[in-house]
C-alpha cells in the first residue's frame, strides 16, 4: 500500500503550488469580512429603522456572519477547483498512476484541502465576528457570552464543510465547470429562494447550507428567521450527513469508473 | 535500484473491454519481456491506448486481466519504482511548472527530490523547469511526461505514441533512448501507429487490430515474411512485353502508369529475357513492399475509421521504411 504520509505530502505541494487556492482562500476570508463589517456599519446606523420585532430577536453574532452568503461561493470555488482541475488537465490519470488505490488517493487529497479551508473558514469566521462586534457599537455582544463562542466556532466549521461537500461534488460530476454551474447557483440562488418561500422553506430547511448555517446563530429562530425543527447542532448534524452522502459517492465513482 | 523486483514482465490474459455495445479490447493475451523494446503497433482506434491505460489500472477490464510480475497494478507499492509511463502529454497541471509536477509525483512514491532534478536534464527541460507547464509546446509536453516516465528509475516503461509532436531531433533523441534504456535490461513497450517507427525502435511485434491480436512475433521474423521483392518493368510495348513473360510462365501484375510488377524472377533474368526479344524497356528495377504495406494488408479487415475515396492497401511500391516522416504519415491517413 502507499503511503499515507507520502501521499499527503504530496498533495500538500499539489494544493501550494498553484495560484487558484491562494486566490480563492483569500477572496473566502476578505469578501466574508469586508462584507459583513459593511452591513454591521450600516445596521448600528439605521438600527431605529428595524421593526421592532427584528429589534427585539437581533443575534449580533449571526449578523457578524451576513457576508458569508457571498463569501462561501469562494470556498464552493476553492473546492471545486481542487478536485476538478485533476480532470480538466488530465493529471488524474498520472496521479492515479502514482497513486492507484483510490481510496488513499481520494482522502488524501479531501483530507489536506479540507484542512486548509478549515483553518482559513476559522480565520474568516473570527475575524468576522471581532470586526463585526467593534463596528455594532452598543449592539454589540462578547465572544465570552452564552452560546456565541459555539456560534463562531461553528461558523468556521460551516465553511469548511462547504468546502469539503464542494470536493465531493466535483469528484462525482468530474469536472469543475459543470460543478460550479451546479453548486453556485444552489447555494447563491436556489436555497436563499426557496428558504424564503412559504412552503417550500419546510423542504429549503433540510438543504446542507440552510441546516449547517444554524450554527451560526445564538438566538434560535433569530431576527424573525425560519423556526426549524432541529438546534445547532441538529442542524450541522444535516449538513455532515448531507457531506458524508456525497463523499461515499464521490468514492463509489472514483473507484468504479474509468479514468 | 536494479532488478530487485524479479522478471520485470508483463502479461496479458484475455483482457477485454467494452464500451457499451462496443468491443474496443477483445481478448488480448501476450507478453512483454525484459531487455528489449517491444512494439505494440496497430490503426487508429485498435485498442492500444484503452489496452495501455487497463496495464496502468486506469480503466477497469471488462474480463481478463494484467500481472506484472505476477500482481496486479493496484497491488503495486509505491508503482512509479516499477512502471514508468507517458500515456498523454497533457496529463499535467497547467498552472505547475514543470519541477512540482514531478515534485508532486516524487513525493507521492517516497522518490528522492533530487531525482527530479536529474529526469528534467535527462529530458533536456532543465531550463524552463521553474515554468509554467501550460506554456508548452506539444514536443515539450511530451519530454515532461517521459520525465514523469523516467522518474522512479522504473524496470517497466511505457510510451503510447512517443514520438508524437516532436521534431526529428527528438524523435531521433527517443529512439535512442528506448534502446539505451532496454539495453540496460529494462523492459519498454512503446505504441506507435507508424510501421516504419516501429522498425526502427522495436526488437518485438505485437499488432493489435479492432482489439484482436493480429501478430505477437519478433522484428526480424515479420520483415523477412512480409517485406515480398518484386521487380518492375516499363515498357512502350505493352502488349509484346506481357506475351513474352506469360510464354514464359511469369504472371505479371498491372500496376499503373504503363507499369508492371513480376514476382519470382531478379532483374537479370527479365533484363535478358526482354533483350532476346528485343523489347525495349524503359523501367527494370528492383523493388522491395514497405513494411508499412504489410502492416496497413494485415490490419486492413480491422481499420475501424476508412477515408472515402482514398487508396487501398494499395499496390506495392518503391515506399522504403525508414525516414520517410511526411510519407508514413500520409499513407497511414489514407488507410
Amino acid at each position: 500500500m502507499a503511503s499515507v504520509p507520502a501521499v499527503l505530502q504530496s498533495e500538500w505541494t499539489k494544493i501550494r503550488t498553484v495560484s487558484s487556492t491562494t486566490w480563492t482562500l483569500v477572496s473566502a476570508f476578505v469578501v466574508t469580512v469586508a462584507l459583513s463589517a459593511a452591513l454591521c456599519a450600516l445596521t448600528k446606523a439605521t438600527f431605529d429603522d428595524l421593526s421592532r420585532e427584528e429589534q427585539f430577536t437581533f443575534d449580533p453574532t449571526l449578523f457578524s456572519f451576513s457576508g458569508m452568503i457571498l463569501g462561501q461561493l469562494a470556498m464552493v470555488v476553492f473546492g471545486v477547483l481542487v478536485v476538478g482541475t485533476e480532470y480538466s488537465s488530465g493529471m488524474i490519470r498520472t496521479s492515479l498512476a502514482a497513486v492507484p488505490q483510490r481510496a488513499t488517493f481520494l482522502f488524501s487529497k479531501i483530507a489536506v484541502a479540507t484542512a486548509l479551508a478549515l483553518v482559513v473558514g476559522m480565520a474568516t469566521s473570527f475575524a468576522s465576528f471581532f470586526i463585526g462586534q467593534a463596528l455594532l457599537g452598543e449592539h454589540r455582544t462578547t465572544i465570552g457570552a452564552d452560546n456565541v463562542l459555539r456560534a463562531v466556532i461553528g461558523g468556521g466549521l460551516y465553511m469548511g464543510l462547504i468546502a469539503l461537500f464542494s470536493m465531493a461534488v466535483a469528484t462525482m460530476l468530474r469536472s469543475s465547470i459543470l460543478s460550479l454551474g451546479i453548486l453556485m447557483p444552489f447555494f447563491f440562488l436556489v436555497s436563499q429562494i426557496l428558504a424564503s418561500v412559504p412552503k417550500a422553506k419546510d423542504v429549503a430547511r433540510y438543504f446542507p447550507d440552510q441546516a449547517g448555517s444554524k450554527i451560526m446563530q445564538v438566538l434560535p429562530d433569530a431576527m424573525g428567521g425560519n423556526e426549524a425543527p432541529y438546534g445547532p447542532w441538529g442542524g450541522l448534524g444535516i449538513m455532515v450527513i448531507w457531506v458524508v452522502a456525497a463523499l461515499i459517492g464521490a468514492y463509489l465513482v472514483l473507484k468504479k469508473r474509468d479514468a | 535500484m536494479r532488478t530487485p523486483y524479479g522478471v520485470r514482465m508483463i502479461e496479458l490474459d484475455g483482457l477485454t473491454k467494452h464500451f457499451g455495445s462496443k468491443v474496443a479490447v477483445d481478448h488480448l493475451s501476450f507478453q512483454v519481456r525484459p531487455g528489449m523494446v517491444t512494439g505494440f503497433l496497430g490503426p487508429n482506434g485498435a485498442g492500444k491506448s484503452t489496452t495501455m491505460r487497463m496495464m496502468l489500472d486506469l480503466d477497469n477490464p471488462t474480463s481478463g486481466n494484467v500481472r506484472i510480475d505476477g500482481k496486479r497494478y493496484r497491488e503495486l507499492d509505491e508503482p512509479l519504482k516499477y512502471i514508468g509511463a507517458l500515456l498523454d502529454a497533457k496529463a499535467m497541471h497547467g498552472g505547475r511548472s514543470a519541477y512540482n509536477n514531478l515534485l508532486c509525483l516524487a513525493q507521492a512514491n517516497r522518490i528522492p527530490t533530487a531525482r527530479v532534478d536529474q529526469v528534467l536534464d535527462v529530458v533536456g527541460l532543465t531550463p524552463v523547469a521553474r515554468k509554467k507547464s501550460k506554456g508548452f509546446s506539444l514536443g515539450m509536453g511530451q519530454r515532461l511526461g517521459i520525465a514523469s516516465a523516467l522518474l522512479g528509475d522504473p524496470e517497466i516503461l511505457m510510451f503510447d505514441e512517443p514520438v508524437n509532436g516532436l521534431d526529428p531531433e527528438g524523435i531521433h533523441w527517443i529512439r535512442n533512448l528506448m534502446k539505451s534504456l532496454a539495453s540496460e535490461g529494462r523492459t519498454i513497450f512503446v505504441s506507435s501507429h507508424l510501421m516504419s517507427e516501429m522498425a526502427l525502435t522495436a526488437d518485438h511485434l505485437i499488432v493489435i487490430g479492432q482489439g484482436k491480436l493480429l501478430a505477437d512475433t519478433s522484428m526480424a521474423d515479420f520483415i523477412h515474411e512480409n517485406s515480398r521483392s518484386f521487380v518492375r518493368l516499363r515498357s512502350p510495348q505493352r502488349e509484346r512485353l506481357r506475351e513474352v513473360l506469360r510464354e514464359s510462365g511469369l504472371t505479371a501484375v498491372e500496376a499503373g502508369s504503363g507499369t508492371v510488377e513480376i514476382d519470382g524472377a531478379t532483374t537479370e533474368e527479365l533484363g535478358e529475357l526482354a533483350a532476346r526479344h528485343q523489347i525495349t524497356l524503359h523501367e527494370l528495377s528492383s523493388q522491395r513492399a514497405s513494411l508499412e504495406e504489410a502492416f496497413m494488408q494485415m490490419t486492413a479487415g480491422s481499420v475501424e475509421y476508412h477515408a472515402h475515396g482514398t487508396s487501398h492497401a494499395g499496390p506495392p511500391s518503391d515506399q522504403q521504411p525508414g525516414p520517410q516522416w511526411g510519407q508514413s504519415y500520409q499513407s497511414d491517413k489514407g488507410a
